[in-house]
C-alpha cells in the first residue's frame, strides 16, 4: 500500500469509530452547524463530542500546521479526509470565519506570537470570529471605508460603523479594516486590526433579512481601544490583508455551491412529485433543468477542486477567487430556485412544525445575498475582466 | 491525483500544439476544403502523427504504440480542438484502437500497429439515426454459413469514406455483437458525407454482407464492455476538442476586444462585453476541470468514470457552444465572413456536440443514473 492508501484505511477507521451517529447525513438546517465560541451551542451532546474529536487531531484545519493546532495534512491527505468524510456524510465538525477567513491570512501575514496566540484557540473552536468590512457608505467601494484608528501611542481609539457583520452578535473578536491614515489615498491609509468584541464600546444590533432571519448586525464602535500589538501585517497596507482574506472568503462563499451539500435535488423533487411509470421525476421541465445543474454543480465542484491543486502547485493567479465566488453563488441561487420549484405550493409555508417554519423558503430567500456578500457577482466579473483577461480600462 | 497536468503531460501538451500550428493550422482545414480533398484529409499528416507518437498513443508499446493513457489522448485531443485539423486521430487512435485493444484478436490488433504507424484509418460505426442512440442499435447480424450476415445502416461514421476496416455494432440472438468489417466486402456501400465543419463522415449501408466468424471482435454477445470502453474515452476526447475549439475560440475573441476600436475606445473597454468575457471564462475554467477529471478517471479504472465523461461532454458542450457564438457575435460583421476563422469554431464545435451524444443526451443519462 502506498502512504496515502494507508492513510486512508487509517482514515476511514478513525471516522468509523469516532464521528457519532448524530452528525451524519445532510443538515436539517442552520441549526446543526457548530460554531464553538464562548457562548458555543451545540444542536446535541453528539455535535460537541464531534467537534472537539476532529479538534484534537487538528481536522477541524486540516491542512494548517501541527505547530499551530492544524491537522499539518498534505493536500492529497486532506482530500483523503474530504472524501471519507463525505463517504459517511459526516457533517462538518467546526463551522469558523477563523478557520475559513482569519487563519489563511493570519498564516500569511502574521508574526510568529500573533499566530501562536490566534491560531490554536480557532482550531479548537473556542473563540468565535466576525469580520468588520462593509460600512454603510462603503458597499462594493469598499476601500472607501470611514471607521477611524486614532493613534494614541501604544493603543488605537477606533470610531465608527460597519454594517453587514455576519454573526457580529454572537462573535467573541473581530478582524475589522480601519482607517489609520486619512491623508493617504484610500488604498493605502487602511489597517488590518482584531479586537475583543466584549471591548468597552462595541455595541451590535441584528438586521432582521427578508427570510426573517438575523444572520447580519449592524456594529458601532464607539472610542473602542484597540492594542497595537494587534495590528496585522505593516501599518496602513491592510488592504493587502484585507484583499487576501477576501480571497479565501469569496473560495468559502463560493463552495457554497458545492454540489456535496444537502441532499441531491432529484431526490428532494422525486420524493415531493413523485415519478412516471419509466421512473423518472413528473415533471419533465423540472427533471431536465435539474439535470442541467447537477453537470453544472459537478463541474464547478472540480474546478474548486483543481484551482485548490493549482494553488497548491503555484500555477493560480490570486484573482481566481472571483471566478469560484462568482460561479459558486450563482450556482447556489439556482439551486435554492429550483428547491422551491420542486416543493411547489408546499415550500411557500412560512410558520408551523410540517415546515419546520419555512426552512426551504427561508434558506432560499438567504441565497440571494450570497451573490452581494463578499463583492458582488458584478464585482467578481470586473475583478476577472481586470486581472485575469488583461482587458483594458477594466 | 491533482487535477493538473504532469511535467510530461504538459511537454506532450507543448509537443502537440507546436507540431499542429506548425504543419496543420487552420490554413491546412482551409486547403483540404478549397481543394475539394478526395480524402479530406492528409495522409502525409497522418505518417507524422505516426511518427511523432501521437497516432498511437493508447496503444501498448507491444503492439507499437506509445503506451500512454486517456490524459494523453485528452491533449492531443484538445490540440486538434484547436487548430481545427481534420485527423482520423478520434476514429482511430480513440475509438477503433480502444475497441481492438479490449477485445480484439491477435490477427485484428495487427491494426493496431498500423494506426500507432499513421498507416491505417479505421472507423467505428454506431450510430443509426441522426442522435447519438447506441442503446437502439438496430443493425441485426444473423449467423449463416460459418460466419455471419448483417443488415442495416449506419450513419455519421467519422473518416467511413476512407476506412481500411470498420467496426460495426450490431444485434445478434446473444446481445451486441462488434464486427470488423472490410469496406470492399460485396454489400457494403460507403457513401461520403462532407460535413458543415469540412470534416468528413460516412453513411455505410450492410445489405446481406457475408462476413466469416473470425470477424467477431471478442465473443459473440460480448460487444457492450468493448464499445462502452470506446464510447466512454471518445466522448471524454470529444470534451477535449471541445475544449481545445471553445478556448481557442475565446483567445481570438478577446485578442479581438483589445485591439478593435469603436466610438474612440477598444471594445474591450466596455463594461457589457467585459462581464460576458469574463463569465464566459468561468465557464471554460470549469469545463477544463471535468474534462481533465474525467480522463483521469478513466486512466485509474475509476467506476465513475463513465458518469464523469458525461458530465464532461456536456459541459464541454455547452460551455464550446456558448464561446462560439460569443465569438461570432463580439467579432460584428467580420465574425460572419468565411475569411474570418472564428465561423470555422462555431462550425467545428456544432459537430462536436452531436458526436458521441450531445449535452442533453448526456444530462438525460445523469438524470436516470441519479434515480430521477
Amino acid at each position: 500500500m502506498t502512504d496515502l492508501e494507508t492513510f486512508r484505511a487509517e482514515t476511514r477507521a478513525w471516522l468509523e469509530a469516532n464521528c457519532p451517529p448524530e452528525v451524519r447525513g445532510p443538515r436539517d438546517g442552520d441549526e446543526d452547524y457548530v460554531w464553538g465560541g464562548r457562548n458555543a451551542v451545540f444542536k446535541t451532546p453528539a455535535h460537541k463530542l464531534w467537534m472537539e474529536r476532529m479538534a484534537a487531531r487538528g481536522w477541524t484545519a486540516p491542512e494548517w500546521p501541527s505547530a499551530y493546532g492544524g491537522g499539518g495534512l498534505s493536500r492529497e491527505e486532506a482530500k483523503v479526509l474530504a472524501s471519507e468524510m463525505r463517504r459517511i456524510q459526516a457533517q462538518m465538525p467546526l463551522a469558523s470565519f477563523g478557520i475559513w477567513m482569519l487563519g489563511p491570512a493570519l498564516l500569511a501575514f502574521g508574526t510568529e506570537e500573533q499566530k501562536q496566540r490566534f491560531l490554536p484557540p480557532i482550531v479548537r473552536g473556542e473563540i468565535r470570529w466576525c469580520q468588520g468590512y462593509s460600512e454603510p457608505g462603503s458597499g462594493s467601494d469598499l476601500a472607501s471605508i470611514q471607521t477611524r484608528a486614532e493613534d494614541r501611542g501604544d493603543h488605537w481609539i477606533v470610531n465608527g460603523q460597519k454594517v453587514w457583520t455576519s454573526y457580529a452578535d454572537q462573535a467573541d473578536w473581530i478582524f475589522c479594516l480601519v482607517r489609520t491614515d486619512p491623508e493617504a489615498p484610500k488604498h493605502l491609509g487602511i489597517s488590518f486590526v482584531l479586537f475583543d468584541m466584549a471591548t468597552p464600546g462595541v455595541s451590535t444590533r441584528p438586521i432582521t433579512l427578508i427570510s426573517g432571519k438575523s444572520p447580519f448586525c449592524e456594529t458601532f464602535f464607539d472610542d473602542v481601544r484597540v492594542e497595537k500589538e494587534n495590528l496585522i501585517g505593516t501599518l496602513n497596507r491592510g488592504w493587502d490583508v484585507a484583499k487576501a482574506l477576501l480571497a479565501h472568503e469569496r473560495t468559502m462563499i463560493g463552495a457554497m455551491g458545492d454540489v456535496g451539500v444537502g441532499r441531491p435535488l432529484g431526490q428532494i423533487a422525486t420524493d415531493a412529485l413523485g415519478v412516471d411509470e419509466a421512473g423518472r421525476l413528473d415533471e419533465p421541465s423540472l427533471r431536465a433543468r435539474i439535470a442541467d445543474y447537477d453537470i453544472d454543480a459537478a463541474a464547478f465542484r472540480l474546478a474548486m477542486e483543481r484551482v485548490g491543486d493549482q494553488v497548491k502547485a503555484k500555477q493560480a493567479h490570486p484573482a481566481i477567487a472571483s471566478m469560484l465566488k462568482y460561479y459558486g453563488s450563482e450556482l447556489n441561487k439556482r439551486r435554492h430556485e429550483l428547491s422551491m420549484a420542486a416543493g411547489g405550493s408546499d415550500a411557500l409555508e412560512w410558520e408551523g412544525e410540517r415546515s419546520k417554519d419555512g426552512a426551504v423558503a427561508r434558506d432560499w430567500l438567504r441565497t440571494k445575498a450570497n451573490s452581494i456578500e463578499g463583492g458582488t457577482s458584478e464585482i467578481q466579473l470586473n475583478i476577472i475582466a481586470k486581472h485575469l483577461l488583461q482587458l483594458p480600462g477594466a | 491525483m491533482p487535477l493538473i497536468l504532469t511535467e510530461e503531460q504538459t511537454m506532450l501538451q507543448d509537443a502537440a500544439d507546436g507540431f499542429l500550428n506548425e504543419h496543420a493550422p487552420i490554413a491546412h482545414l482551409r486547403k483540404l476544403r478549397d481543394s475539394r480533398d478526395p480524402d479530406g484529409v492528409s495522409r502525409d499528416l497522418w505518417r507524422a502523427f505516426g511518427e511523432m507518437g501521437f497516432a498511437g498513443v493508447v496503444i501498448p508499446e507491444d503492439n507499437g504504440g506509445s503506451g500512454l493513457g486517456a490524459v494523453e489522448a485528452g491533449v492531443i485531443a484538445e490540440s486538434l480542438g484547436r487548430t481545427l485539423t481534420p485527423s482520423p486521430f478520434m476514429g482511430s487512435s480513440v475509438l477503433a484502437a480502444t475497441v481492438l485493444k479490449a477485445a480484439g484478436s491477435e490477427a485484428q490488433k495487427a491494426w493496431l500497429g498500423k494506426i500507432a504507424a499513421g498507416e491505417a484509418i479505421l472507423s467505428l460505426a454506431v450510430d443509426e439515426g441522426p442522435k447519438h442512440a447506441p442503446a437502439k442499435i438496430a443493425t441485426r447480424a444473423e449467423r449463416a454459413g460459418n460466419g455471419f450476415k448483417l443488415n442495416g445502416a449506419k450513419g455519421f461514421v467519422i473518416d467511413g469514406h476512407i476506412a481500411d476496416a470498420v467496426i460495426v455494432a450490431a444485434q445478434t440472438d446473444e446481445g451486441l455483437t462488434l464486427f470488423l468489417i472490410d469496406p470492399q466486402t460485396p454489400g457494403v456501400a460507403v457513401e461520403r458525407t462532407i460535413m458543415v465543419d469540412a470534416h468528413n463522415a460516412a453513411r455505410v449501408t450492410l445489405t446481406d454482407v457475408m462476413v466469416d466468424a473470425d470477424a467477431v471482435i471478442g465473443a459473440v454477445g460480448a460487444g457492450q464492455g468493448p464499445l462502452d470502453a470506446a464510447l466512454v474515452l471518445g466522448r471524454a476526447c470529444a470534451a477535449a476538442s471541445l475544449v481545445g475549439a471553445g478556448d481557442q475560440a475565446f483567445k481570438v475573441t478577446l485578442e479581438y476586444l483589445r485591439t478593435r476600436k469603436q466610438f474612440g475606445k477598444l471594445i474591450g473597454e466596455f463594461q457589457a462585453l467585459q462581464h460576458r468575457a469574463a463569465h464566459l471564462f468561468t465557464e471554460l475554467e470549469l469545463a477544463k476541470a471535468a474534462t481533465l477529471a474525467a480522463l483521469q478517471a478513466i486512466d485509474a479504472g475509476r467506476p465513475d468514470a463513465e458518469q464523469a465523461a458525461g458530465v464532461a461532454k456536456a459541459k464541454a458542450g455547452r460551455v464550446a457552444e456558448l464561446a462560439v457564438q460569443e465569438a461570432v457575435q463580439m467579432h460584428g460583421g467580420v465574425g460572419m465572413t468565411d475569411e474570418f476563422d472564428v465561423g470555422l469554431f462555431m462550425k467545428r464545435v456544432r459537430v462536436l456536440n452531436e458526436l458521441l451524444g450531445d449535452a442533453g443526451f448526456h444530462a438525460e443519462r445523469l438524470a436516470r443514473a441519479q434515480g430521477f
